[in-house]
């Protein structure tokens, strides 16, 4: 039996956000593991990532287009968010040792 | 047949997410698992953007589609290399079956307070078990 393009768009849509879905749990996962904080931040740049790919997804499901700008905004922010980290992981600051010069 | 299209895409982009995402879990180091999540995630996430503009066939949607591709090639990489030498100078220690370090000498690299002996560096084959 055929299928029409519009049901295997519905049903495209339903798999990738169970393919996504599982991508965020391994993520979690690897958030909560850690073990140090560049492990963490790596894993929010990926969430970020899966962030902008279901915000892409929200535009099929709600039939609103504003959420291909949400995707744009959310990948904004987690690469800023990125950046911020690195600079703080580089100066040490973010450690909790005693080495920061933070007055 | 742009809906078919579209859908390869969605699902395409999809599963290379979900890869990138066993890859950050799974990935014995932190410089390999930022491998996966620079390379992999940014390929995944395009995808499925690039499947949307496909499924949605407007002028609009298709413009927004490429910048926010065009957004994510450039900034990713550049967020992935910023954090790998802050990684590497903060000290987060490599997999204990590198066999060439080709940074020594070259970054100052300081030691990481870490709560474990082996932090950081899961046993090969163990895939991060605790």
């Amino acid at each position: 039996m055929s299928m029409s393009g519009a049901a295997a768009l519905v049903l495209a849509t339903m798999v990738a956000g169970v393919l996504l879905a599982v991508a965020i749990l391994c993520v979690a996962v690897r958030i909560v593991r850690g073990p140090t904080t560049p492990d963490r931040v790596v894993a929010l740049d990926m969430l970020s990532l899966i962030g902008a790919a279901a915000a892409g997804l929200a535009v099929l499901v709600s039939g609103s287009t504003a959420f291909v700008d949400i995707a744009l905004g959310v990948a904004l922010v987690g690469f800023l968010a990125v950046v911020a980290f690195a600079g703080f992981i580089e100066r040490g600051t973010i450690r909790g040792d005693d080495t920061g010069d933070a007055p | 047949m742009m809906a078919w299209i579209g859908a390869g895409f969605l699902i395409l982009g999809a599963a290379v997410c979900l890869v990138a995402a066993i890859g950050v879990l799974r990935f014995p180091d932190f410089f390999m698992r930022m491998h996966a999540a620079t390379k992999a995630g940014v390929a995944g996430a395009g995808l499925v953007l690039i499947g949307v503009g496909f499924a949605v066939p407007s002028f609009e949607i298709a413009i927004k589609v490429a910048l926010a591709n065009l957004f994510l090639l450039l900034t990713v990489p550049i967020a992935g290399h910023l954090l790998g030498r802050a990684g590497y100078i903060a000290g987060v220690p490599l997999w204990s079956a590198t066999r060439k370090d080709q940074l020594a000498g070259v970054l100052a690299r300081g030691a990481f307070d870490r709560p474990r002996p082996d932090a950081g560096v899961d046993a090969p084959g163990d895939g991060g078990g605790r």
